[in-house]
Parts: structure tokens; sequence; C-alpha cells
């Protein structure tokens, strides 16, 4: 009965795993294309949705291993699973909330990692493998990006100079949407491959299945469909910081960057080099920004996204690792309870949060104001505290501390028309 | 870091990383260059002039209509012709499986 449960549940949470890659990813393909009106938001994930679909259906390569040459697969069982894939659905959603754009998988092999830790010690993991396959890919991948990504954008602004904009524009639109699309068609083979693989896996150790089972139609199906649907629903916050946080694109800069992106993932996993979508998609549209002249490069955002790329592996493993700790301690069926309680409670209030400060597909393309708090802070000071509780005199000292939530209702405020006649629910 | 970094895989990503994701783009900018019709050497300057007639010559067909010379043409076809086959290429690669 405990056994079936887990299995059930580790089932469950891999479907919600794909589903929160599929949403964190989609800005992957379709930032740009959405950032230059190349395509209308709800279009552009519609279109990364049935790719990421088609895409999970053409490719059964599957690989039945996780983490493999990361950690030893020996000590891989079915509530260290369930405990990393919680890692990595938790670190997927703050980032996400953060409008970080991090590298799900790099989340997932995190969640494994320190569930290893926690279960078996510093023995489970092959530190070679952490270093090799994950920390130096991580590094190496958008200074690839960049290179290739500004090389071509330069290319692109030299060749098309005199050129009138409306043969450029309409001429790079199809192309951005060309190489937007086969990025997206990678990402659906890739990594839904990745949840049938886990649940594959599941199933085997649980019995379900005979050990040289190939992959059932319902896992093929349901990874596709949860993958189509986070897709679908968007990860706005990724989308936005992708698109208009980094650098101001034109079509011209969004084609380069895909083409960048599809050719560097594709070649990548073609030498066997692979390197994260994420951090590659990232670089590129960094690289657009290098490469055209007079372009602006946001470098403070970018940091922001390299600190948490850094963080992504100890924070997921931080979260897996405890998981584990509460699974072992509780034990039984009443700790896989308590662990996937944990995973719906922490999601439900990054939900709620996440609703303070909607970004949709209304409000994806505002204009980005890097310099916010900054600019802020003195209407702060000003009006006091408009949208606190507070009826008190404010001290002096906490004025400081107390401009964060002065400076949420003031944003509040500002984005008040959009949200109004905003109809989706994120 | 020798036993860290795959040199040879890093390498060979990064040349042709750069030939494809940044040759493909160029090739595109160029082959759009050549069917619109201006040069790239008076790119720069008096461009403003002749690329209006080109404008209104492709997207209204009104007005005097300024073709790419034959030559110019093919070059222009033969650009997106590489581009395409590279597309398809891409295609080809996800589909059989290839990682």
């Amino acid at each position: 009965m405990t056994e079936t449960l887990l299995l059930a549940l580790v089932v469950v949470t891999a479907l919600a795993f794909d589903f929160t890659n599929g949403f964190h990813d989609t800005g992957n393909a379709m930032a740009t294309s959405i950032a230059t009106r190349a395509l209308k938001p709800r279009t552009a994930v519609a279109l990364s949705a049935v790719l990421n679909l088609v895409g999970a259906f053409l490719s059964l390569a599957v690989a039945a291993t996780i983490a493999k040459g990361i950690v030893d697969a020996q000590v891989v069982t079915l509530p260290v699973v369930l405990a990393g894939l919680v890692g990595g659905i938790v670190w997927n959603l703050v980032t996400w909330l953060l409008g970080i754009p991090s590298s799900s998988s790099h989340a997932l092999v995190g969640g494994m990692v320190g569930a290893v830790l926690a279960a078996v010690g510093t023995s489970g993991v092959l530190w070679t493998g952490v270093v090799s396959k994950v920390l130096v890919p991580a590094l190496l991948a958008p200074l690839i990006a960049i290179a290739v990504a500004g090389l071509g954008t330069w290319c692109v602004a030299k060749l098309t100079r005199g050129v009138p904009q409306d043969v450029t524009s309409r001429g790079f639109r199809w192309g951005q949407i060309g190489s937007a699309s086969l990025v997206s068609l990678a990402h659906g083979t890739n990594d839904a491959q990745k949840s049938m693989g886990i649940i594959l896996l599941a199933l085997i150790a649980g019995g379900a299945v005979p050990a040289d089972s190939g992959v059932p139609v319902w896992v093929i199906l349901s990874c596709a469909l949860a993958m189509a649907a986070g897709t679908y629903l968007g990860g706005w916050r990724v989308i936005r910081t992708l698109g208009k946080g980094l650098v101001e694109i034109d079509t011209r800069q969004g084609m380069a960057a895909e083409t960048s992106s599809a050719a560097v993932i594709l070649l990548s996993s073609h030498f066997g080099f692979s390197l994260s979508t994420t951090h590659v998609a990232t670089g590129s549209v960094l690289g657009s920004g290098v490469g055209m002249p007079g372009a602006k490069v946001r470098w403070g955002v970018a940091g922001r996204m390299f600190v948490a790329w850094g963080l992504t592996l100890p924070a997921a493993g931080l979260v897996g690792a405890l998981c584990h700790w509460l699974e072992s301690a509780i034990g039984g069926a009443a700790g896989t309870l308590a662990v996937v309680a944990v995973l719906v409670l922490s999601s439900a209030t990054i939900w709620i949060v996440s609703r303070r400060k909607p970004v949709d597909h209304t409000n994806v393309n505002e204009e980005w104001d890097e310099n916010k708090g900054a600019g802020i802070t003195p209407v702060a000071a000003t009006t006091g505290e408009a949208g606190g509780g507070r009826v008190a005199p404010v001290p002096a000292v906490s004025t400081a501390s107390s401009v964060g939530p002065a400076i949420e209702s003031v944003r509040a405020v500002s984005t008040a028309n959009t949200t109004i006649s905003k109809e989706g629910t994120r | 870091m020798s036993d860290f970094i795959e040199w040879g895989a890093l390498g060979q990503v990064l040349v042709a990383g750069v030939l494809v994701g940044a040759g493909i783009p160029a090739l595109f900018a160029l082959g759009l260059r050549l069917l619109a019709g201006t040069t790239p050497d008076d790119g720069a300057a008096p461009a403003a002039e002749q690329t209006s007639q080109d404008a209104t010559g492709r997207t209204a067909g009104s007005g005097p209509i300024v073709r790419p010379t034959p030559a110019r043409f093919a070059g222009g076809v033969l650009c997106m012709a590489v581009v395409i086959a590279a597309i398809a290429t891409g295609l080809v690669f996800v589909i059989s499986g290839g990682h």
C-alpha cells in the first residue's frame, strides 16, 4: 500500500516538475518573439506549446536515468527521487517568482544531489560529474552563446544597414518565428524525456512494469501534455525578463539570438557537450545586445541572473535534502505525505505572493524600469506610508526598511489599469 | 582542469556554433539585402531615395519598381536556400533524435 502510494506520488510529482519545466522555459524560445511583437503573446505561447507537444512525441530515445554520472545510481530510491523532484519544483517556482530564467534541469539535478547527500552522505555524489556536467557548462554556455549571438547580430546589423526598415522587420519577423519554433521543438524533444525517464524508472522500481519495458503510452501522453500545458500557461515573469529586461531588442536581434540558441543547443548535443537550453537562450539574448551597435545591455539584471544560476544547485539541493530528512524522520506513508504537503504549501505560498504583482500576457511587454526603486523612493518619502497599515508616525530609522512595502503599493497603483482588464488567472 | 572540461567538444561547439549560429543570420540578412535591391556599398548615406522606391515597389507594387538585377536576385535566392536548408537540417536532427 505504502509502495503504491509512493509510486503514485512520484509519478504525479514528476508530472508537476514537467509542468513547471514547461512554463519556466517558454521564455527561452518565445521571449524575443513576444518582445519584438513578431507574435502576439498568446499566439507565441500557443505555438510553443504545440511544438513542445509535438517534440515530446518525436523522439522517444528515453534515457531511463536520472542525473546520470552525477549521483550514484545505486542509491537513488523512490523517496530520494521524490525529495529531489520537490527540490527542483520549489526552486523553479522561486526563480519564476523572481522572474529569473534558470535551468530546470540544473534545479532537478540540484534537488537530486541534495536528496542523495541527505540519504547516504557525500559518497553518493560524483563530484567530478557535478563540476564537469553542471558547473562548467553553466559557466561556458552563456559565454559561447554571447559570442555566437553577438557576432551574428553584428553581421546582421552591418549587412542590413541601408535596407528599409519595413523590409527587414518583415523578413526577420519570419526568420525569428522560424528559429524560435526550432528552439521550442528541441526543448520538447529534450526536456519531456527527462520526466518520462523519471516516471519510467519509478514504475520499474515499483514493479509496475518489467525492467526492460519501454515507455508506456500514457506516460508519453501525460508528460507531453503536462509540458505543453505549462508552456501554454507561460512563465510571463521569465518571458518579461528575457524579452524586455536584459536588452531592448528588435526583430533582427531576435532572429540572430534565436538562431544562435537553436544552433548552439543542437550542435552542443550533437558533439556530446550538453548545455542548458536556458543558459544558452539567455546568453544569446545578451549577445544580441552586445553585438548590436548602440544597444544597451542591462548587466545588473544579467548579474542577478548569474548569481541565481550559481545558487540553483545548492538551493535546490537544500530543499531536496530538507525534504528527505523530513521524509525519513517521519517515515513511511506519513513521511511521504508530509513531503508532498510541503510541496503543495510552498507552491501555494509562491503563487499567492505572485498574485500581488501579476505579470501576464497583458503587461509582459511594458517598459522595463531598472531604476524602479531609486525613482520611487522620493515619492515614498514625501507621501509617507500611503499603502501601508501604519497610522503612527514612522520613525526615521525604519524609513529605509519600510521603503519596500511603499514601493509595492506605488507599483500596485501604477499597474492597476492593466490588471483590471486582465482575464488570465496569472 | 582538463578533467572538468572536454576541450575538444567545447572547441567543436564553439567553432560550429559561430559558423552556423552567426553565419545563418548573416546569410539571411545578406539575402534580404540582395532581394531588397540595395548594394552593401551605398548603404550608408545615399540610400534614402533608392530604398524608399524599393519599399514601395516591394510592398504595394505601385510606382517605379526597382527590381534587383538577375544576378543579385539569384544571389539572394541562393542565400535564402542555404538558410532554409540549414533549418531543414536542424529539423531532421531533432526528429531523428540526435540528442
